[in-house]
């Protein structure tokens, strides 16, 4: 008896959680669609209203040309510098305790806090012509702010914590025993890091890599600031796409905006597709 | 001699973690070191395998002083706790990786895999990932991989404490039998007196960085030196008693105190300590003059066994009674039965009773 009371009871209030299970999905995936989607379609439309040939044309000329160059330039270093010091400093942060760890742990999500403008601004206090820094190199010949050094530095400074961050906690998970026990097998240092290491932290390492990319192909309040946006000298696509656009060049910045999207699109395709063959 | 430390002292900021420890193992002999959990068992295997630098003192690996070896060039296999496998190789490179880091040949690596594999029975399993092994295969080839490079020594860091029971005394049990294949100096850390009775030639027992007593399993068990021996392997019962006129009282006064059946060269008054085992306790229904009168007060079915708690002038005492007896003798609750020690040990309550109290009561022994 008391069963079937219970069923009875349970049904109804089964069946509204059911009801109500897919109206949350609904609401929630189509807020991303609208989010995400809608703004992506948009633009593909846009850039191709005109038909392919009007596509290309918007992407002609030594300009746009110069700017994908700057850019994929800048991308590289800035990835291949980053990588390296963020690989080490998370190395540093994980297994050495050093005075004000904490706090230098905390200094090192700065770049994510501070808003890229401000960032830019710094950099000019620091290396503009009048800047600490600036005059004593300027002196030397070499020009930082509205140069292409300048692009790097900024570009460097705001893709700063992606390789650290994720790289930390695959880090800390794995502890030193694994270091360890390589030691007494007879690795030395480098060899454990390269055969240890390396490969068990691989997945951060690619994550943060993607996300590096991704930031360095795409900055541009930092870049804006510090480069002076030189065409043909320092300015970025991204630097680029912002010109058309203000020159009413309205073909050329979307066509360069897909582009540029759909260079970091495929990364991230790309990424998604390794983790998949791995089964990760 | 397998492996020798002598006077190894090791600290970390204030803290002693090992305090002047020097013992040796023979080769080809398994020791453990058992002890409570800060008792600098793991800080004296990680200097052992170099993994640590001692702030003083030496260690010799097969005669050799090895101290300023760093820990590639000592050749000694570590197991630890957790395994530690390489997650990323499967369990056959897992087990090569000494051998390739040694750059010995692909026909030689291949072949002493082979053998690894089938010493710890995972023939089969060598193309698998370690995240597709049970716990204890796993420890099985974090096994197999320091056993690889044919090491001088094998140092053991907890090595089944990380599985469950039934596991943890197969693995046991099997490795007793591995070691009596391999014949390699072995030193295993422990917290589990049982584990260490089982499988071991020689047991240290460390207490606060320093060893209170080294010997055969036996001698341990049945002869330790020292409190903390005596109250740390196997289960005792701690009574703390007051010497008065030769005569050994415990109990609380206000029950009505009693006089405990010891038997000591030299009695002299003051504060003192009687270790009992529960096994060493012998229940008898015909109380006769002189006997302790205790009543029973609990009993509890252990499987294999019974234990059964009485309680005399206001201490409880745990026995064990096998089961042939228990059923024989028909023990019931609040009985009045006889007590009688078969064996005990009596400590005389010198300096450092409290520290050791301390100690007792952490583990459980005393409330």
């Amino acid at each position: 008896m008391e069963h079937s009371i219970a069923a009875v009871q349970v049904r109804p209030s089964a069946k509204r959680k059911s009801w109500k299970h897919g109206a949350m999905t609904a609401g929630t995936l189509g807020w991303f669609l609208i989010l995400v989607l809608l703004p992506v379609a948009a633009l593909l439309m846009e850039a191709c209203q005109s038909g392919p040939i009007a596509f290309l044309r918007g992407l002609q000329g030594e300009a746009a040309a110069y700017a994908f160059w700057l850019t994929l330039w800048t991308t590289i270093l800035a990835v291949v510098i980053n990588t390296i010091m963020g690989v080490l400093l998370a190395i540093l942060l994980v297994r050495y305790p050093f005075p004000g760890k904490t706090l230098f742990d905390g200094i090192v999500d700065l770049p994510f806090a501070v808003s890229p403008v401000v960032a830019g601004f710094m950099f000019i206090v620091l290396f503009g012509p009048q800047g600490v820094l600036g005059r004593w190199f300027e002196a030397g010949g070499i020009k930082i702010v509205f140069a292409l050094p300048g692009v790097v530095l900024a570009t460097l400074f705001v893709t700063l914590p992606f390789v650290t961050r994720e790289v930390v906690p695959v880090l800390r998970e794995m502890g030193r025993e694994p270091e360890e026990v390589a030691f007494t097998l007879g690795a030395g240092r480098w060899q454990t890091f390269w055969k240890v290491t390396l490969p068990t932290i691989r997945w951060g390492l690619i994550y943060g890599i993607t996300l590096t990319t991704a930031r360095a192909l795409g900055e541009f309040g930092a870049v804006l600031v510090v480069s002076g946006n030189i065409i043909k000298r320092t300015q970025t696509a991204t630097l680029h796409i912002h010109q058309e656009f203000t020159d009413f060049h309205y073909q050329g910045a979307f066509s360069a905006s897909v582009v540029l999207g759909g260079i970091s699109f495929v990364l991230l395709l790309l990424t998604e597709f390794w983790k998949k063959r791995h089964k990760l | 001699m397998g492996i020798a430390v002598k006077d190894l002292t090791k600290r970390f900021g204030d803290f002693t973690a090992v305090d002047h420890v020097s013992f040796e193992v023979e080769q080809g002999k398994l020791v453990a070191l058992l002890g409570p959990s800060g008792s600098g068992k793991t800080t004296i295997l990680r200097i052992i395998a170099g993994l640590e630098e001692p702030d003083e003192g030496a260690v010799y690996l097969t005669g050799t002083d090895a101290t300023s070896w760093p820990a590639q060039k000592r050749n000694v296999g570590f197991v630890f706790q957790h395994y530690a496998l390489f997650k990323h190789m499967t369990v056959r490179r897992n087990i090569a990786f000494g051998l390739e880091v040694q750059k010995r040949s692909r026909k030689e690596i291949r072949e002493r895999v082979e053998e690894l594999l089938q010493l710890v029975k995972l023939e089969g399993y060598g193309d698998r990932y370690p995240t597709q092994l049970s716990g204890g295969q796993r420890q099985r080839v974090a096994l197999a991989r320091a056993l690889a490079p044919k090491p001088r020594v094998l140092l053991l860091d907890e090595p089944f404490g990380a599985l469950d029971a039934k596991v943890r005394q197969n693995l046991a049990a099997w490795l007793r039998e591995l070691h009596h294949q391999v014949q390699v100096t072995s030193i295993f850390v422990t917290h589990d007196q049982e584990e260490a009775i089982e499988i071991s030639d020689r047991i240290a027992v460390l207490n606060r960085g320093k060893v209170e007593q080294i010997g055969k399993p036996e001698e341990i068990y049945d002869r330790p030196l020292t409190k903390f021996v005596a109250s740390f392997i196997g289960h005792a019962n701690v009574i703390e008693a007051t010497v008065q006129g030769g005569r050994v009282l415990a109990g609380e006064p206000a029950r009505g105190r009693i006089e405990l059946p010891i038997v000591e060269e030299k009695l002299e008054s003051g504060e003192a300590v009687v270790l009992v085992r529960p096994e060493d306790i012998v229940l008898a229904s015909d109380i006769q003059n002189g006997d302790l009168k205790a009543s029973i007060v609990g009993i509890r079915y252990r499987g294999d066994e019974y234990e059964i708690t009485v309680e005399l002038a206001g201490l409880a005492l745990r026995v064990t009674e096998d089961k042939e007896r228990f059923v024989a003798e028909g023990w019931n609750l609040t009985q009045e039965v006889a007590v009688r020690f078969s064996r005990y040990r009596f400590f005389r309550a010198e300096e450092g009773h409290d520290a050791i109290r301390e100690r007792l009561r952490s583990l459980g022994y005393i409330e």
